[in-house]
C-alpha cells in the first residue's frame, strides 16, 4: 500500500483499477527533406485531421457538458488555423529544407515560452493549449498512435502526468470514476473540469505515474487530497464507508440548494459566504448561499504593484453585487498590515505586526487609498445590496471617523451629480475585545456587527495564530469567548440591529448550535459549508440550542463545551 | 479607422473574447483588422498574437480596420468588446 498526497481538485471519493494515460513520445528530430511539396502536403493532411478530431470533441463537449466547456476546443481550432503559427511553419518548410515537425516544434516552442513569460498566471496557463493544439498534430505528423481516453470501457482511475484539455474532455463519466495526475492546481484546466463533470480528482501528486502499476486498485480521495494505491482490505472498507457518507450527504444537501435556512422550530437565519474575488461568486450561487457576508477586498491591492485604481475596483464591487441580484453584499474595507503585506506601500517591519499599523488604522492614517475605495464603493452601491464594514475598530472614535470619511466623499459624488444608494448599512468587525464589550455603545452608531472569530480569539487569549507552540490556546469554544460572542449579539439585538459572523468559527459544526442558541442572525463561511450548514441547522430547535447555550456559557473549559455540543443527537 | 478601449474584465483579455474577436475579424473578407496595446500591433486573425498582448484590467487597446468593410468590421468588433464584457469604450 502506498498513500500518496495532492491537491483535492473535486470533491469526492472513487475506488477502481488504475488506467495509465501515457502520451506517446513527440520527440522530433531535424531532418533535411527533398521534397518541399510533399512535407507540405504532409502538413496539410495532418492538419485536416487535427480540424476534424478538434470538431468532433467540440460537438461532443457541447452536448455532454453545454456550449461554455466546448469554448476552449473554439479556441484550439483558431489556434491551428492561426496564420501567426502555420505561415512560419510553411517558410521553415520551404525556405529551410526541414520537416514539418521539426519546422512546428520549433514555431509552437515560441508562442508557449511567450506563454509561459507573461505575468497574468491564467495566460501563463494558455501554454498549456498550445502544447495540447502542437501534440495533436504532431500524433498525425509523426504517424503515432494512442489509447483515446473516449475508448475506455471499463470503470477506472485515471492516472496521468497530466490531463490536457482534450483528454479530460473525451473521459466518459461512465467508466471513469475519478483521476490524478502528478501536476496541476485547483484552477488547472483539468481541475475546472473534473468539477462540473463531478467527478473525483486529486491532481499535483507529483508522483502517482510512477507509483502505478496499470491495474492497481487506487483511491482517490477528492475530498482531502489523497491518493491510495493498493489499500488494505481494512482502509478499502473505511473508504468505501466514507464514499457511501459523501454520497448519500451530497443528495440531502443539494435538495437544500434553494431553501431558506430554517431551524427545526422555524426560525431563519441567513447563511452567507466569504469571498475574495468576483470569480467566487459562482460557488455562492451554486451552493445556495443567501448573501456575501463578507468580500475581502485586499485581494484586489494584493499581486499587483501599484495600488488598484478607483475604475478598477469600481468595476469588481459592481460585478459581485449584480451577480448577487439584491441579495445582501457585506465589503469589508481594505484590511492590509498585520501577515498581509503590500511591497508597493513599503511599510516598515513591526515586531508585533497582528497588534501593529494594519486595516482601519492603517486607512485612517492613509486617507488617499481609503477615500478611493470609498468612493468607488459608493458609486457600486445602486448596482445591488451594498453593506460597508470597517475592520479591526476598536474604538468609537475610529468608527466616527471613517463612518465621516464616507460621509465627505458621499457629498462629493452628490455634488458630481453620481448617484448613490441610499439604503448603505454600515456596520463594523467585531474581533478586539474592546469593542465587544462596549459592543451596547456601538450598537447605537452602527447598522450591523459581523465578529471575525479567528482574530477575536487571538486577541482575548492573548495567541498568535501563527505560533504553533500557543496553538493550543486558540479556542473556539471557550466559555470566555462565548460570552464575548453573546455579549456581542445582545447589543445588537437591543438596539434593533442584527449580528453576523465571518470568522471560520461561523461554518465549524460544533459552533453552529450554539451560535444558533446565541442568537446569531447571520453565518458567512466558504461557499462549500454553506449546505451542510444549512442541512444541520434544519434538524436543530433554536428553543433547545437556547438552553444548550446557557449551559455552555456557565461551564469552565473549551473541552466541557465541545462534550456539551457532541451530546447532541443530530 | 480605430476606436479606443479600456478593459473592464477582471481577467483581462483570455481564450474566450479573444475567440469571439477573432471569429468576427475573419468574417470580413474585405477588411483587415489589427489590435494594439503596450506597444504591440497585431492582425486580429491571429489568436495567439491577441493573447501574445498580455492585456490585463485597465490597459488601453486600439483596435482599427482598414479596407472596404472597415466600418462594418469595426462596428462588429467593437460590440464583440462591449457584449462579452471585456472591454469599454474609452473616448
Amino acid at each position: 500500500m502506498v498513500k500518496l498526497e495532492g491537491i483535492a481538485a473535486s470533491a469526492g471519493v472513487a475506488i477502481a483499477p488504475a488506467f495509465k494515460l501515457e502520451h506517446p513520445d513527440y520527440t522530433v528530430t531535424k531532418r533535411d527533406i527533398q521534397d518541399i511539396p510533399a512535407e507540405i502536403a504532409k502538413l496539410d493532411e495532418a492538419l485536416a485531421k487535427s480540424q476534424q478530431e478538434l470538431e468532433s470533441i467540440k460537438e461532443r463537449t457541447r452536448q455532454e457538458l453545454g456550449d461554455k466547456k466546448a469554448e476552449i476546443f473554439e479556441s484550439h481550432l483558431l489556434i491551428l488555423n492561426d496564420p501567426e503559427l502555420i505561415n512560419p511553419v510553411r517558410d521553415k518548410i520551404t525556405e529551410d529544407s526541414i520537416n514539418a515537425e521539426y519546422a512546428l516544434n520549433e514555431t509552437a516552442a515560441q508562442f508557449i515560452s511567450m506563454f509561459e513569460n507573461m505575468k497574468s498566471a491564467y495566460l501563463q496557463e494558455r501554454a498549456a493549449d498550445m502544447r495540447d493544439v502542437t501534440k495533436r498534430i504532431l500524433t498525425h505528423l509523426l504517424g503515432l498512435t494512442y489509447v483515446n481516453p473516449a475508448e475506455i470501457d471499463k470503470e477506472v482511475i485515471v492516472i496521468a502526468e497530466d490531463l490536457t484539455p482534450s483528454d479530460t474532455a473525451q473521459l466518459n463519466r461512465k467508466y471513469v470514476l475519478g483521476f490524478t495526475t502528478n501536476i496541476g492546481g485547483r484552477t488547472s484546466h483539468s481541475a475546472i473540469m473534473a468539477r462540473s463533470l463531478e467527478i473525483p480528482a486529486v491532481v499535483g501528486t507529483k508522483e502517482v505515474v510512477a507509483k502505478v502499476n496499470n491495474g492497481d486498485l487506487i483511491i482517490v480521495d477528492g475530498l482531502d487530497g489523497k491518493v491510495i494505491i493498493n489499500p488494505t482490505e481494512e482502509l478499502l472498507e473505511q473508504y468505501k464507508h466514507k464514499q457511501k457518507v459523501y454520497q448519500e450527504q451530497r443528495a440531502e444537501w443539494n435538495k437544500l440548494r434553494d431553501e431558506h435556512t430554517v431551524s427545526k422550530d422555524g426560525v431563519h437565519v441567513e447563511l452567507a459566504a466569504n469571498i475574495g474575488t468576483p470569480n467566487d461568486v459562482q460557488g455562492i450561487l451554486d451552493n445556495g448561499g443567501e448573501g456575501v457576508g463578507l468580500y475581502r477586498t485586499e485581494f484586489l491591492y494584493m499581486g499587483r504593484d501599484k495600488l488598484p485604481s478607483e475604475e478598477i475596483q469600481f468595476n469588481a464591487y459592481k460585478t459581485v453585487l449584480e451577480r448577487m441580484e439584491g441579495k445582501p453584499v457585506v465589503v469589508r474595507t481594505l484590511d492590509i498590515g498585520g501577515d498581509k503585506e503590500l511591497p508597493y506601500l513599503d511599510l516598515p517591519k513591526e515586531m508585533n505586526p497582528f497588534l501593529g499599523f494594519r486595516a482601519i488604522r492603517l486607512c485612517l492614517d492613509r486617507t488617499d487609498i481609503f477615500r478611493t475605495q470609498l468612493r468607488a464603493l459608493l458609486r457600486a452601491s445602486v448596482y445591488g445590496n451594498l453593506r460597508i464594514m470597517f475592520p479591526m475598530i476598536a474604538t468609537l472614535d475610529e468608527f466616527r471617523n471613517a463612518k465621516g470619511l464616507l460621509q465627505e466623499e458621499q457629498a462629493k459624488l452628490a455634488s458630481e451629480g453620481i448617484e448613490v444608494s441610499d439604503s448603505i448599512q454600515l456596520g463594523i468587525m467585531v474581533e478586539i475585545p474592546s469593542t465587544a464589550i462596549i459592543a451596547d455603545q456601538f450598537a447605537k452608531e452602527v447598522d450591523f456587527f459581523s465578529i471575525g472569530t479567528n482574530d477575536l480569539i487571538q486577541y482575548t487569549m492573548a495567541a498568535d495564530r501563527m505560533n504553533e507552540r500557543v496553538s493550543y490556546l486558540y479556542q473556539p469554544y471557550n466559555p470566555a469567548i462565548l460570552r464575548l460572542v453573546k455579549m456581542v449579539i445582545d447589543a445588537a439585538h437591543k438596539e434593533g440591529r442584527w449580528a453576523g459572523m465571518c470568522g471560520e468559527m461561523a461554518g465549524d459544526t460544533t459552533a453552529i448550535p450554539l451560535l444558533l442558541g446565541l442568537g446569531l442572525d447571520e453565518f458567512s463561511m466558504s461557499a462549500t459549508s454553506i449546505l451542510p450548514a444549512r442541512s444541520l441547522i434544519s434538524k436543530l430547535s433554536k428553543a433547545d440550542m437556547q438552553e444548550l447555550a446557557a449551559k455552555a456559557l456557565d461551564m469552565q473549559t473549551n473541552d466541557q463545551v465541545i462534550a456539551l455540543v457532541n451530546s447532541l443527537d443530530v | 479607422m480605430q476606436k479606443n478601449f479600456k478593459i473592464v474584465d477582471e481577467d483581462g483579455i483570455h481564450a474566450r473574447p479573444a475567440t469571439a474577436l477573432v471569429n468576427t475579424a475573419n468574417k470580413f473578407k474585405g477588411a483587415e483588422s489589427f489590435a494594439e496595446a503596450n506597444g504591440k500591433k497585431v492582425t486580429l486573425k491571429s489568436i495567439l498574437g491577441v493573447l501574445s498582448l498580455g492585456l490585463e484590467q485597465g490597459d488601453s487597446i486600439v483596435l482599427s480596420s482598414e479596407g472596404e468593410e472597415a466600418e462594418a468590421a469595426l462596428n462588429a468588433l467593437s460590440e464583440v468588446m462591449v457584449n462579452e464584457g471585456l472591454g469599454e469604450i474609452n473616448g
